[in-house]
């Protein structure tokens, strides 16, 4: 097999640390908009935070959002271009912080659009604050001895929040942190898109990604930190698979 | 074309179906008192016209449905009331830095907080000075009656697309509570409508575009872009200033009142010549851009300002640079649901011409 940049992707040299999980995603996402032949109707939301610069990346029409509204932002478009198609990228202080009112209504309403949600548990962009989704007991620049469940409440599972909503359409929470995991991590998006195209409804797909720089690990650390703290904070599998 | 006759409604469905007519095929909203009529209106009319309609879970998801409605190309509106218009702004910031058009209505309550429900004109500065953050202007319509709140939110439409800048209408709870027979005149559009080379809908058979408000490199390109944006302003405010004006050619005392107040200091205006005093009154009819050529002509013939605004002392502001400062201005107004009658105005005229002694 041939390695090659998918199409979807620019020639361009990102500006993602070492061992970031945001380089991964984009391809990933890039290669299912390739393989379903999307390109040139896919309209992609950048949102704040590292992967802000999202359109220096894809070659596609890209609409960068305020923090935490591009579930509204998508909303807007896809209601009056039903037939394109939309995906939201977004960190989780956009989704699950300051968007979480967005992302609950528009997953609520069953909007025809796809979510690629990347937790990383901190504010990677503004240099390593607590995020909703910081594990109990990690130690970021505004928790510095750690998440106190007693002060800052435990972390929010995304997926299983929203499972609890009929209009949701499909959830699957991933990783990108072995091989086998980025191959499922890529069917997972691939089917988001394909519920997409299909009419289904919201589909949101979570990815447990690493941030070495904002976690102080080393990128061998950081996955390493997915596998053994993360993935016990946050299962990973189908929370919901709408027929 | 032919209209279809005079119809009994309310301001708030005036400014509706006028959206309709115009072309908005898109409106997000949240529920809000005095401009419920709004959302409700739009939630009944916008399926018949295979438009969409949004009851959107907070009036921030509401401007950014807006923001995302316009860079797929539709014509689009939102409607809201002060503190609800006060959670809008981060979009409208975005919007205006954007350059997209849309249209955005304030039916203002009282306020600060959560003020009262009766209607106000305390939102000025909000509308005409920023809200937002950074540099950016609103093109703001002041509609003083429902017939003119109807051409004006068709106009407005015209406006946004043609400058690609947001429109604000600036109306409040009398203007939207009222009901007035109006002709539902079709829509002409009033300027040429520049193709929208902006819209993001796929990159079929051209390059991706991309809509953003961040420019971090090269190190001037948020300069650049923000010059860009002033070239606009500037240009609209060589090209856009509206405003009416009624017996100033001779008058003493001027007064200035923009909206529903116009709508009652022309009754003033009314009573005080028909006591034999010679007074007059300018109405903006463009907030922003303001025009300030009649109030500097007036500060050469009259004597005097009277400026009659429901809030604190905002507008009177702008009145007082545009006709720099030449000729005492006089106020008429208070906040929080007080509305001037011609009764109350003609008594500040009584005031004012007995205790300034105005002379030709
Ligand atoms: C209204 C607003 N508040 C705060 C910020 C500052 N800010 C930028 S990115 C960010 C957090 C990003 O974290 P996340 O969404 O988890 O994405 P990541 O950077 O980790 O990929 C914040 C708080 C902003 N840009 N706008
Ligand atoms: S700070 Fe974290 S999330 Fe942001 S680019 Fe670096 S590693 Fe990735």
């Amino acid at each position: 097999m041939e390695f090659k940049r998918p199409t979807a992707l620019l020639d361009a040299c990102t500006h993602y640390c070492g061992g970031c999980g945001h380089g991964i995603v984009h391809r990933l996402v890039a290669e299912v908009i390739d393989e379903l032949g999307i390109r040139q109707r896919t309209i992609g939301t950048a949102p704040v935070g590292c992967a802000v610069l999202l359109y220096d990346y894809f070659n596609c029409d890209i609409i960068e959002c305020a923090h935490g509204r591009p579930p509204a932002v998508a909303t807007g478009m896809k209601r009056v271009l039903p037939d394109r198609i939309i995906f939201t990228y977004q960190g989780d202080g956009d989704l699950a912080a300051i968007g979480t009112s967005e992302t609950i209504h528009a997953a609520n309403r069953g909007e025809n659009i796809t979510t690629i949600f990347i937790n990383n548990a901190i504010y990677g962009m503004t240099g390593g604050q607590m995020a909703p989704t910081t594990m109990i007991g990690q130690r970021t620049t505004t928790t510095q001895d750690g998440r106190d469940i007693t002060s800052e409440g435990p972390p929010i599972k995304v997926c299983e929040l929203l499972s609890s909503l009929d209009g949701v359409a499909y959830l699957q929470r991933v990783a990108v942190s072995t091989a086998k995991d980025v191959i499922k991590a890529k069917k997972a998006i691939k089917k988001a898109f394909v519920n997409q195209i299909e009419g289904r409804g919201y589909s949101l797909v979570e990815v447990l990604s690493m941030c070495p720089t904002d976690w102080k690990l080393t990128p061998k650390q950081a996955v390493d930190f997915v596998n053994n703290e993360m993935k016990k904070v946050f299962p990973l599998g189908v929370y919901k698979d709408k027929k | 074309m032919s209209s279809q006759g005079k119809i009994l409604l309310k301001g708030n469905e005036v400014m509706s179906e006028a959206a309709i007519q115009a072309g908005c095929r898109f409106f997000a909203g949240y529920p809000i008192t005095p401009q419920n009529e709004v959302p409700e209106y739009m939630s009944k009319r916008m399926p018949q016209v295979g438009g969409t309609f949004i009851q959107a879970e907070s009036e921030i998801a509401a401007i950014n449905m807006i923001f995302g409605a316009s860079a797929a190309g539709a014509r689009c509106m939102t409607s809201s009331s002060s503190p609800g218009i006060s959670l809008k702004q981060e979009g409208i910031s975005y919007i205006a830095a954007a350059q997209l058009p849309c249209v955005i209505a304030n039916m203002q309550r009282g306020g600060p907080g959560l003020g009262n429900i009766r209607a106000s004109q305390a939102d000025y500065f909000q509308a005409v000075k920023g809200g937002g953050h950074g540099d950016y202007r609103l093109i703001v319509f002041a509609p003083s009656t429902l017939p003119e709140l109807y051409k004006l939110t068709m106009n407005a439409f015209d406006y946004a697309d043609y400058y690609r800048n947001p429109v604000m209408i600036l109306g409040d709870g009398i203007l939207g509570q009222m009901a007035e027979p109006v002709e539902i005149l079709p829509y002409e559009p009033i300027v040429e409508l520049p193709e929208k080379d902006f819209v993001l809908d796929g990159c079929k058979g051209r390059k991706p575009r991309v809509l953003k408000t961040l420019f971090l490199r090269p190190s001037m390109a948020l300069v650049r872009h923000n010059d860009l944006l002033q070239a606009s302003y500037k240009k609209i405010t060589a090209e856009l200033k509206l405003h009416e004006e009624t017996e100033t050619d001779d008058a003493e005392l001027v007064i200035a009142a923009y909206g529903i107040t116009a709508r009652i200091a022309k009754g003033a205006v009314k009573i005080a010549r028909q006591n034999g005093m010679k007074v007059g009154l300018i109405r903006p009819i463009t907030l922003w851009p303001f025009p300030d050529e009649p109030f500097k002509r007036a500060a050469r013939t009259a004597d005097r300002f009277l400026v009659v605004e429901m809030s604190g002392g905002q507008f009177i502001e702008d009145v007082k640079l545009a006709s720099e400062c030449k000729k005492p201005v006089e106020f008429l107004g208070s906040g929080g649901g007080w509305y001037p009658t011609p009764d109350n105005i003609f008594e500040k005229i009584q005031t004012i011409y007995e205790t300034e002694a105005l002379v030709d």
